[in-house]
């Protein structure tokens, strides 16, 4: 009996180390607000493990000891056993949780003087992200400098969705005639993931994005690269890419900036060649996952907007392929 | 073991003849009998159990790996939708109503519920709306919106089919039931108390379905509007919840969780309530700090509406309000430690016996704890702004709403069943169904917690590779698969006990209340004499029992005459003195055919047949008039 319960022990501890090892994990903190949280995390997780050693310990000396060799009458007086177990313990350490959770809150989401803000768009299922200050527009993907304070300005014109990047900061829902702000500091240069936390419909599933801290120095190459309207297309055949997109569906539905497409619909392509993925985490962003996309995505994501467009030739899809990967 | 409450064989005889139900199809359609209405809802509500427990299964075959085609995303919603509504709505809440109705007449020393006509209504109530909604499955158009159906999702023109509509219209048809089943308590635990019985002496499950009843009647409302403005602005075009016609988003999350939190503790008091009958039987040793565990069932009732908008931390509430609202969920633990001392000591005093139920109730300390402590961990602020929505909240609420439920569910079975049915289960079928229940459990729901903390979010279809989660939903798979053989096994274990399992006495556990005083099962009006209560724990106290006796009781109600004139005494509300009498119906068809009339409102509401809705109101309305009408020449 005792080594199983060993086995068990070592087992969730390995559990454990993986949990707070892993990549995205919320206790592998890389932002000020989850830094604070991973902080009152592991408080909790050491008043809990008291916890729990000491009650199912108490159980099970409560259930083994009438069979105990010479068991004799417990003289256990029931009144102090149930104020001091079930009051005055789970008040104090009530009280400290108290404390820390009202110190916590208190110092996060607080507006900052030299914040940098960005809107964020809840949409059916992707996020449009646009840079108020300097007017840049892009979407599933926020450049976020590290060290300066950031204003995420969150709404939705449709349903619910909730903003979440489990190692910057906690969830920060996103209403419908709400607005909502979620403050907090990226302190790592690092891509981390981000996705929807509130169920928002059919492809809720896939509603991901990026979030690219930057040293302020590298961030201010972003914004100032992305100031500047894409250049011509660098390919014969990205030009007829370029063309097959003005004259078809796509540019009423998506914009590219510096052309002549600005549908509001879909996704701001400006930069899309240089985004990690295809339809809000659907997809990797590579050229075959792209012709497979304008192909057919409602065959990938089912329930997207984005119609497929089976009728157009191979080699158009190619071409418009070639046209969107070379916007970087 | 002799039988106190029994009287001799030819009296037997009469009483039976005057209390059976008709054989065959009426008497099924018409029976009050609140054993019979009690089983029925508790076999009907396993139903639903299975059937969600079911679903649950082939959505985790679905998430075992990433990126599968198991189930399409539509399907995954309406599964994961069903799987919850079911859950709280057609399980959770009705087997609890179930196990209520069938035994506190018994443990309180009673001959029916105060409304035995009411609770036939309740029950078919309750069915007809689990039809309603499962038929959504039928036509292919299952509720696809969560259980908790948030807005704008869930309203036009997100939801544009009839799929929300099951969903809405059978939340507010059950409510009926439930809101119904919730009097019929109160009323009965009130004024049907055997003589003696003062609420200083009630058996704290009686306190917990007291409880359970007044949460019901203050919370229900609340989500039956939430649902009812819902289904106005689908059906008619209103604005509560559109903002373009001014309404309001949150507004439906609030009225949503003033019910949905309450509801939580509502699924968990009678748990609860169960497990302080359970504990102190096998402990051979009566409750420690009786009074401590009735007065923190009550305080639950009033501290858990004060916490709903724990649900909403990331809402954009003002940080003041959440502050508020963190405090009182931390402060609602505190009368769960104290019951859990209570347990504790009750064992610790005892010599603990380690029947199947027993190990149940030993379970169930062992899984609460842990969804107590992440209970906690939650109403941390901050921290639940990182865990809500994701895994780590799937396995805290599955720790408290199936571990902390469904472990004192099973453990009631094994130990009132042989009460209910006059069979015994097989205890070593038993201890193996127990035990693969409860490593299944906790491997499947475990891990679930640091799902959580890898960043995965609850109520997706799918997820990629590479995040770090395909291992741990493999083994949460498994595990649940593990789980589920293990309940299956009690459901073979009360399926071989009706033909092979041994006679069960009156009394196989040496139990201290009043249920143990007739026979397994009890006959149709429970006891013949009315026991007379003088302890709070009457079969261990009372050598022999005391019962009323014809000569120096008040109310011949009391004594088997009353019987014969099918009548129960009713008794003052606090100390439980005898003062009137009170008839009990004979069997009608009545509450059948008003269930059915407002059935015919909820269809055609959902049908948009205003003929179907108005016929519907008329038959219920008559049928309401009728049973009204003839219940003076009832009580003669």
């Amino acid at each position: 009996m005792r080594r199983v319960r060993i086995l068990v022990f070592v087992g969730v501890c390995a559990l454990l180390v993986t949990g707070c090892g892993a990549a995205n994990s919320i206790v592998n903190p890389k932002g000020s607000e989850a830094k604070s949280i991973a902080g009152i995390w592991w408080v909790a997780f050491g008043l809990a493990t008291f916890v729990y050693v000491v009650v199912s310990g108490l159980i099970i000396y409560a259930i083994t000891r009438g069979h105990r060799k010479g068991a004799r009458t417990s003289g256990l007086r029931e009144n102090s056993f149930i104020w001091v177990g079930g009051v005055i313990v789970p008040v104090l350490i009530l009280a400290v949780i108290a404390v820390l959770t009202v110190q916590t809150t208190a110092s996060l989401r607080a507006a900052s003087p030299d914040e940098l803000h960005i809107d964020v768009t809840g949409k059916l299922w992707w996020w449009g992200v646009r840079y108020p200050a300097s007017g840049i527009v892009t979407a599933n993907e926020l450049h976020l400098p590290a060290g300066q304070p950031v204003d995420i300005h969150l709404t939705s014109d449709n349903v619910v969705h909730s903003f979440w990047v489990p190692q910057l900061a906690g969830k920060e829902d996103v209403i419908p005639g709400q607005p909502n702000d979620l403050r907090f500091t990226a302190k790592t240069v690092g891509t981390y993931i981000g996705e929807c936390a509130e169920f928002c419909g059919l492809q809720h599933a896939h509603m991901g994005f990026r979030v690219v801290v930057q040293t302020p120095a590298d961030f201010g190459r972003w914004v100032a690269r992305r100031q500047i309207a894409p250049s011509e297309p660098v390919s014969d055949e990205a030009a007829k890419g370029a063309t097959i997109f003005d004259a078809q569906a796509c540019a009423g539905c998506h914009t590219i900036r510096g052309t002549s497409a600005n549908g509001k619909v879909g996704p701001d392509l400006t930069d899309f060649g240089s985004r990690p993925t295809i339809g809000a985490g659907a997809l990797e962003n590579n050229q075959q996952n792209l012709e497979k996309w304008i192909r057919d995505a409602p065959a990938i994501k089912p329930g997207t907007a984005m119609p497929s467009f089976r009728s157009l030739s191979e080699g158009d899809i190619a071409a418009i392929t070639a046209y969107l990967e070379s916007l970087k | 073991m002799a039988i106190h409450t029994k009287v001799n064989e030819q009296l037997e005889h009469e009483l039976e003849e005057k209390w059976t139900d008709e054989p065959g199809i009426p008497g099924f359609f018409n029976t009050v009998d609140h054993k019979r209405i009690g089983i029925r809802y508790i076999y009907t509500a396993f139903i639903f159990f299975f059937a969600a427990g079911a679903i649950a299964l082939v959505m985790r075959v679905q998430l075992a790996q990433p990126n599968s085609h198991v189930l399409s995303p539509q399907t995954y919603n309406e599964f994961f939708t069903m799987h919850g509504t079911t859950m709280i709505f057609l399980f959770n809440t009705p087997v609890l109503a179930g196990f209520g109705n069938y035994l506190i007449p018994l443990m309180i020393g009673s001959r029916d519920m105060a409304f035995p006509r009411l609770n036939a209504f309740s029950y078919w109530v309750f069915v007809l709306s689990g039809i309603l909604l499962y038929s959504s499955f039928v036509i292919g158009h299952a509720p696809d919106g969560g259980w908790f159906a948030y807005v704008p999702l869930t309203n036009t023109p997100y939801s544009s089919g009839i799929n929300i509509d099951f969903w809405g219209i059978a939340v507010v048809f059950v409510g009926i039931s439930t809101t119904v089943g919730a009097i019929n308590f109160i009323v009965t635990i009130f004024k049907l108390r055997a003589p003696g019985m003062t609420l200083n002496r009630m058996p704290i499950y009686v306190w917990s379905m007291l409880v359970f009843s007044l949460m019901a009647i203050f919370a229900v409302p609340a989500v039956t509007v939430a649902a009812s403005l819902l289904e106005l602005d689908r059906l008619f075009g209103t604005s509560f919840y559109h903002v373009a016609g001014g309404g309001s988003v949150l507004l439906y999350q609030h009225l949503f969780w003033f019910w949905g939190h309450p509801e939580v503790y509502i699924l968990f008091i009678p748990a609860t309530g169960m497990i302080s009958m359970i504990i102190p039987v096998f402990s051979r040793h009566r409750l420690a700090g009786y009074i401590w565990v009735a007065t923190a069932l009550v305080a639950v009732a009033f501290i858990s509406f004060g916490v709903w908008v724990h649900h909403m931390f990331a809402t954009g509430v003002p940080a003041l309000a959440l502050s508020f609202f963190s405090a009182v969920s931390l402060i609602i633990t505190i009368p769960s430690g104290v019951q859990f001392f209570a347990w504790i000591g009750t064992m610790w005093k005892g010599v603990v016996q380690f029947r199947t139920a027993m190990l149940f109730a030993i379970g169930f300390l062992l899984i609460f704890l842990l969804g107590g402590i992440t209970g906690v961990m939650v109403a941390i602020l901050p921290f639940d702004w990182q865990v809500t929505d994701s895994y780590f909240v799937v396995a805290h609420f599955h720790y408290v709403l199936n571990g902390a439920v469904v472990f004192p569910l099973f453990g009631a079975i094994y130990y009132w069943l042989p009460k209910m049915t006059g069979k015994m289960l097989s205890e070593r079928l038993g201890k193996i169904s127990f035990w693969t229940m409860f490593v299944g459990f906790n491997v499947a729901f475990f891990p679930m917690h640091i799902l959580g903390f890898l960043g995965m979010p609850r109520r997706v279809y799918t997820y990629d590779a590479g995040l770090g989660w395909d291992g741990l939903n493999l083994v949460v798979t498994i595990a649940s698969f593990v789980f589920g053989l293990g309940a299956l096994l009690t459901l073979f274990n009360f399926l071989w006990s009706q033909r092979h399992g041994e006679s069960a006495p009156p009394d196989p556990w040496r139990a201290d209340t009043l249920e143990w005083a007739t026979t397994s099962p009890p006959p149709e009006y429970n006891f013949a004499k009315i026991p007379v209560v003088t302890s709070r724990d009457p079969l261990w106290d009372e050598q022999p029992l005391r019962v009323a006796e014809p000569g120096p009781e008040p109310l011949s109600a009391l004594t088997a005459t009353g019987a014969l004139e099918k009548t129960m005494p009713v008794t003052e509300g606090m100390d439980a003195k005898p003062q009137a009498t009170l008839g009990i119906p004979e069997p009608s068809y009545l509450p059948f055919v008003a269930a059915l009339g407002v059935g015919g409102l909820f269809v055609g509401l959902l049908v948009k047949a205003a003929l179907i809705g108005v016929i519907g109101v008329g038959v219920g309305a008559l049928a309401v008039v009728w049973w009204l009408w003839r219940t003076d020449e009832d009580l003669r």
